[in-house]
């Protein structure tokens, strides 16, 4: 079990005649930002739910942070962002806050240190004594950020953190994100907004119908890299010489050559053989197949995110 | 000790909730209203008494039967701030996702349930206490002393506004806001009726409907509560003469008491056990 954070086998819920969640097997390894990638309904905020305790498995089993699902002392362990996060709304964001860190048991000064460091790293300081009911949804979802990190978790869920968010927000997100990294807290990361995950996380699944179809790390994502070049002069023999570093190549401009490599460590060797060539090299682009093509290419044309 | 640290922050948040909802606001202007229409009324009943010189005996019992009916507001205003005030107060955080970060914490969900039964129940039976006080208050000011003792009423209302309370709190484990307010109320009818019908019944020597109120009132104790609360409240002479208002031919005994106090805590407990295994 070390080294996993979460590891579940054949998890699966139904509510009434419908399967929610069906077969969910995964393992997310201690330090990690995982993300959790699937369309509308394919299960993915009952899985986090079934993780959490908020509701009970109908089948199979699984283990967060080493003790088995429902261990009411491992949440001590672990913080929550709900995907609509919502609270009393006459409770002002610092309230807010004194109220979850009782429920970790924390109290006196170290809570308060605490509420004021995170409500600073939000950017809620200023706001922070007035009642919630006068935020805006950044502010809400910014004061569930605050409440999920309360307790410096081991283990963080976070469902759909950037919605509600403007562009500033978002990039709040992702700094707090890399900083939980940088900690070696272990992020389980819900969203719909692929372009977040794929800046943020290592590795992430893919789960339609409540069943995880792919699982894919992100740096080993595009085995195959398409590579633009911007060279001159270009000539056969260049082209051919091109040809020993991969494939497909083709002239694509009066300038221009594209071609396809194996690995990005193809590409020093690469620059070097048409610098020492005495090739003009103006631009050398790597493009990576994005994270939206390939959920597309996972879920099929017809489950785009929504 | 992190079980209470738990159980006492949900209350607390109960309480500092309380201050800011509309229907506690409601709740005491209602409240403010009835005891300005009670004590005005009661002026001019009383003015007129003196005017036309009524004898003591009879001024006395016309006071009592008075007071009577300012305690029967009282239990009724009692009774829909003690159903409504925490109807929603499950389902309706349910439904928000409220509950869905609290639940999360290393807290069990009885701590949840206990401590917001803990907060509702300071509201509540501060409330019935408000405004029973505040009936002894007009009738002190504006009449004297009359001959009933309010206070006797006082832990069997409180009982029977927790025991509501109770049935209210624990249907929001299950029902969404409205049909929880509909079923708690529909619940302390069978009691209301139960009630009359075993006083009807016991007035027109009817055992079989006297039985069938006791029944209902063994399904539903709350008006039980009541009519011994309002006969212990009355004085003896008008007792004796078979007069006392509520509770005439058929008085409830200490057991109900007992039998309530147990619904009560049984009821707690199956809030308890229901909500644990809610799917939130």
């Amino acid at each position: 079990m070390t080294g996993l954070a979460i590891e579940t086998r054949e998890l699966c819920k139904w509510f009434g005649a419908t399967l929610a969640v069906a077969d969910l097997s995964l393992s997310v390894r201690t330090g990690e930002i995982f993300g959790f990638l699937g369309p509308n309904g394919a299960g993915k905020t009952t899985s986090v739910k079934m993780l959490l305790s908020l509701v009970t498995p109908d089948g199979g089993a699984g283990r967060v942070l080493g003790q088995r699902l429902g261990d009411r002392e491992t949440r001590r362990r672990i913080g929550f962002l709900p995907e609509h996060f919502r609270f009393h709304d006459c409770l002002t964001a610092r309230e807010l806050l004194r109220f979850h860190g009782r429920l970790y048991g924390l109290s006196g000064s170290d809570l308060d240190m605490r509420i004021d460091r995170l409500l600073a790293r939000v950017d809620l300081l200023e706001a922070a004594d007035r009642p919630v009911r006068g935020y805006s949804k950044g502010m809400l979802q910014r004061t569930g950020l605050a409440q999920a990190l309360l307790n410096d978790p081991s283990l963080v869920f976070l469902d759909e953190p950037t919605s509600g968010l403007d562009p500033l927000g978002r990039m709040l997100v992702r700094d707090i994100i890399a900083e939980l990294r940088e900690r070696g807290t272990t992020v389980f990361l819900n969203s719909h907004l692929l372009g977040e995950v794929e800046a943020t996380c290592d590795r992430v699944a893919f789960v339609k119908q409540g069943r995880i179809i792919h699982e894919m790390t992100l740096g080993e994502s595009t085995a195959m890299i398409d590579v633009e070049l911007r060279i001159g002069p270009i000539d056969a023999c260049l082209l051919e010489g091109l040809s020993s570093f991969g494939t497909a190549v083709s002239r694509s401009g009066a300038d221009m050559v594209r071609m396809r490599v194996d690995s990005d460590a193809a590409l020093p060797a690469l620059t070097r053989w048409l610098v020492e060539r005495g090739t003009c090299v103006y631009a050398l682009q790597p493009r990576r197949k994005s994270l939206e093509e390939w959920f597309v290419e996972v879920m099929g044309e017809d489950q785009r995110p929504g | 000790m992190r079980m209470f640290t738990a159980i006492l922050a949900m209350a607390h948040l109960t309480l500092y909730e309380s201050r800011r909802r509309r229907i506690v606001t409601a709740a005491v202007v209602c409240a403010a209203a009835f005891l300005a229409v009670y004590a005005t009324g009661l002026f001019f009943i009383h003015r007129e008494q003196v005017r036309t010189s009524m004898p003591f005996v009879q001024q006395q019992a016309t006071m009592a039967l008075l007071a009577v009916a300012g305690l029967y507001a009282v239990n009724f205003l009692s009774i829909l701030f003690a159903v409504l005030l925490p109807v929603d107060t499950l389902s309706g955080e349910i439904d928000s996702g409220v509950l869905h970060t609290i639940a999360s914490k290393p807290v069990r969900r009885a701590d949840i349930v206990i401590g917001k039964w803990l907060g509702h129940a300071v509201i509540v039976t501060g409330y019935v206490l408000a405004l029973l006080l505040g009936v002894m208050l007009v009738m002190r000011v504006v009449v004297g002393p009359v001959p009933v003792r309010p206070l006797q009423a006082l832990p069997l209302l409180i009982l029977e506004m927790l025991l509501l309370m109770t049935v209210s709190i624990a249907g929001g484990t299950r029902l969404s806001t409205v049909t929880n307010g509909v079923t708690a109320l529909g619940f302390y009818g069978i009691a209301f009726i139960g009630g009359w019908i075993e006083q009807i019944g016991g007035f027109v020597g009817s055992h079989a409907a006297r039985t069938v109120g006791i029944v209902a009132s063994l399904i539903s104790p709350a008006d039980a509560l009541w009519r011994l609360g309002s006969y212990r409240v009355q004085p003896d002479n008008l007792r004796n003469i078979g007069a006392a208002l509520f509770a005439t031919s058929s008085i409830p005994t200490t057991l109900m008491v007992w039998w309530a106090a147990g619904f009560t805590l049984a009821a707690l407990l199956f809030a308890v056990r229901s909500f644990s295994t809610r799917q939130l």
